[in-house]
């Protein structure tokens, strides 16, 4: 019954497709993290409508937030959530729209070392605080009985580059260690108080694996995909997690969204039992009225497909999906974009469909 | 000259004015016009564009200016978080890397110039010249892996063992040497720089009359004298101007640079430890300069960086001036 009337809601939206046939364009810039899946979402959105031309520049999301804020492009694309300060310069014409999730692990390269790690929060802020700097410390021994630590140095590397990665890295750290809030805080890029920089996932991963003593953090698609081992991190919980797609998709779950918050929430350190700590949304920016109305269609659809079909695309690309709840919210959000103040989706868009 | 030559009337037209010169330029030859109006735009576009990025940079920067005004340069701490930027130790990096690619690639590129001109055998001679200009085409970022994979290991895991206990007492090669450093750094942009200053360097010595090379060898003087005393001294003009071709490569030079010299801001001496440069880290930030402060600042770094390249002309052309005061050749090769 289901499946009939989402086939059936599917025909309708091709029909409406059909209706108005002129072609539409949209551009978007800002995120490159999230570019490979986008570019995904914007290849096979030709199936369902084939008169729709996305145009997606991954140029980093300081510039996404950039354009979109001077309204060069459509929508904007951010691993880091717009500051207060800058919605309120643009008179807090911006919903955040999640579209997928990614995660941050820890790579190192211990001589003699072939467990896999665990991390405590506590080890991995004094790490990249500066203030473990032997492998053999106490407290790494801790966490990792059984293990035989050597007496190396540990040298930090990490992201050179400004860079979503290290906005959830950082925020992590600053929520699991005062001290670091005080002296470091969360970005895209930081002032570390130690270690070495390297650019890109890629820099930190050869860095690393060159450097005996060495520890870095990546993505977790880039870790899987280049079959790099990595640690598990303890949780809020206290369970220690290794990060997955599934992981990943728990912290989301076990987040809470805080009505005002326009899905602006840090995720990291969530409190779920198989939640991974590391881990974070990654954003789409659309104004909450647009005045061109038949474009701003088009775009509330698109996003709809992205965070309901399009999501299936995302675990072979390495992402995690997000959870039903929070599409739950999300469609409510989509239907209260405006153009000239009316809602531009109907109350009753994606019935039927709901469900994934 | 003009003032040792009597001035000759000119007898073959009557004086014209501007207007009428211009007319009678048009109707001599109305291509003739617009070649030259052409060539004087391309000529002023060069300048302008100058100005333009001048004007830019000053734009994007005025924010950061504003805020932080000369403290920029002067203060070392870069945190984007807190808001708070300053380029000393990016300055330091840029010109302590570039200083040591200097130092290395001087002297092994004169080696090759000369090489080259006064001692290789003549079948020789082109292939290797082409091999070194080979070099100068190879992108920067295979430069950087080269390094990250080959010559980073090789100076930490071969060569440093053994050169520890012999040099480590100097402060320049103080502390843990983890690999990414400013020698390595500094080494990759000496490879990146060679082959220009070498290319360059062999034709200004190739411009050296033979006749002075005769009369060198003719007075008794060995081939490395008549290097040292007369071929080097009469090139010496070109010769600088072709380390100062190098070195604002060197200063500029940014993908190699990150990938080796550990991209962190510190000011060391020590050649073992990472730094940083002006061009590396805008490179790298800039992408993901949330806040407008952060990218302004990184536009007022660009300008540090402008105002140090010009800084660096104009005491080439200095030092080419003060050098020509003496002879000239090869001063058309630079």
């Amino acid at each position: 019954m289901k499946r009939t009337i989402s086939a059936l809601s599917l025909a309708a939206t091709l029909a409406v497709a059909a209706l108005h046939a002129q072609e539409i364009r949209l551009t978007g810039a800002g995120a490159t993290f999230p570019y490979p899946i986008y570019s995904k979402w914007v290849l096979e959105y030709v199936t369902v409508r084939p008169n729709m031309q996305i145009n997606y520049q991954s140029i980093g999301s300081g510039g996404g937030i950039r354009q979109f804020s001077d309204h060069t492009v459509d929508f904007g694309a951010t691993d880091g959530p717009m500051s207060d300060s800058a919605i309120t310069a643009i008179n807090g014409n911006v919903h955040h729209i999640p579209t997928v999730l990614g995660a941050v692990v820890p790579v190192y390269e211990v001589p003699g070392v072939t467990a896999q790690l665990k991390f405590t929060p506590e080890v991995l802020a004094g790490i990249f605080l500066g203030q473990i700097t032997k492998w053999n410390d106490s407290r790494i021994a801790a966490a990792n009985p059984g293990v035989t630590l050597p007496d190396n140095d540990v040298v930090v590397v990490h992201r050179s580059d400004g860079s979503g990665t290290t906005f959830i890295f950082t925020d992590y750290l600053a929520k699991v260690s005062p001290e670091w809030q005080r002296r470091v805080g969360k970005g895209t890029a930081v002032n570390w108080p130690v270690g070495l920089g390297g650019r890109g996932n890629e820099g930190v991963a050869s860095t690393v694996k060159r450097t005996p003593g060495s520890i870095g953090y990546v993505e977790l698609v880039y870790a899987t995909q280049n079959r790099i081992p990595f640690g598990v991190v303890r949780n809020r919980a206290g369970n220690f997690v290794e990060a997955s797609l599934a992981s990943t998709t728990a912290a989301a779950a076990s987040a809470e969204f805080p009505a005002a918050t326009d899905f602006r929430v840090s995720i990291t350190d969530a409190p779920g039992a198989d939640a991974y700590p590391i881990a974070s949304f990654t954003w789409i920016l659309i104004p909450k009225e647009i005045s061109d109305g038949v474009k701003g269609r088009a775009l509330l659809e698109w996003l709809w497909w992205a965070t309901h079909d399009g999501q299936r695309f995302a675990n072979s690309l390495g992402y995690a999906t997000l959870p039903a709840p929070v599409v739950t919210l999300i469609e409510a959000r989509l239907k209260t974009v405006t153009s000239g103040g009316r809602p531009i989706l109907p109350a009753n868009f994606g019935a039927g469909a709901r469900r994934r | 000259m003009s003032a040792a030559t009597p001035v000759l009337p000119d007898t073959r037209a009557p004086r014209l004015s501007g207007a009428e010169r211009w007319h009678e330029l048009r109707i001599v030859s109305r291509g003739d016009v617009v070649f030259r109006l052409l060539l004087t735009a391309f000529a002023a576009a060069v300048p302008l564009l100058l100005l333009i990025i001048l004007g830019e940079l000053i734009a994007g920067a005025w924010p950061a200016m504003k805020q932080f005004g000369l403290g920029f340069i002067t203060t070392s701490t870069w945190d984007p978080v807190a808001g708070t930027f300053g380029v000393l130790p990016l300055i330091f990096g840029t010109l302590y890397s570039s200083l040591v690619a200097m130092v290395i690639a001087v002297p092994l590129a004169l080696g090759v110039a000369i090489f080259l001109t006064e001692f290789a055998p003549r079948w020789l001679r082109t292939p290797v010249a082409t091999l070194v200009e080979l070099l100068a085409g190879v992108p920067s970022v295979i430069y950087g892996l080269w390094g990250v994979f080959v010559l980073i290991p090789l100076l930490r895991d071969v060569i440093w063992p053994i050169v520890k206990p012999v040099l480590s007492w100097l402060p320049v090669f103080n502390g843990v040497f983890y690999g990414p450093s400013v020698l390595a750094g500094g080494m990759i942009l000496a490879i990146m720089v060679l082959p220009y200053i070498a290319a360059v360097s062999r034709e200004v010595l190739l411009a050296v009359p033979s006749a002075q090379r005769e009369a060198a060898l003719a007075l008794g003087a060995t081939r490395w004298e008549a290097v040292w005393t007369v071929v080097l001294p009469y090139g010496r003009v070109g010769i600088v101007g072709a380390v100062i071709l190098g070195l604002g490569r060197a200063i500029g030079e940014t993908m190699a640079v990150t990938m080796l010299i550990g991209n962190r801001h510190e000011i060391s001496w020590s050649l073992i430890q990472p730094g940083y440069t002006i061009a590396a880290a805008i490179a790298n930030e800039f992408a993901e300069a949330v806040t407008s402060m952060h990218l302004s600042a990184l536009v007022y770094a660009g300008l540090v960086l402008f105002v140090i390249t010009v800084i660096v002309n104009a005491s080439a052309r200095w030092l080419i001036w003060r050098v020509a005061r003496g002879s000239a050749a090869g001063s058309s090769a630079i």
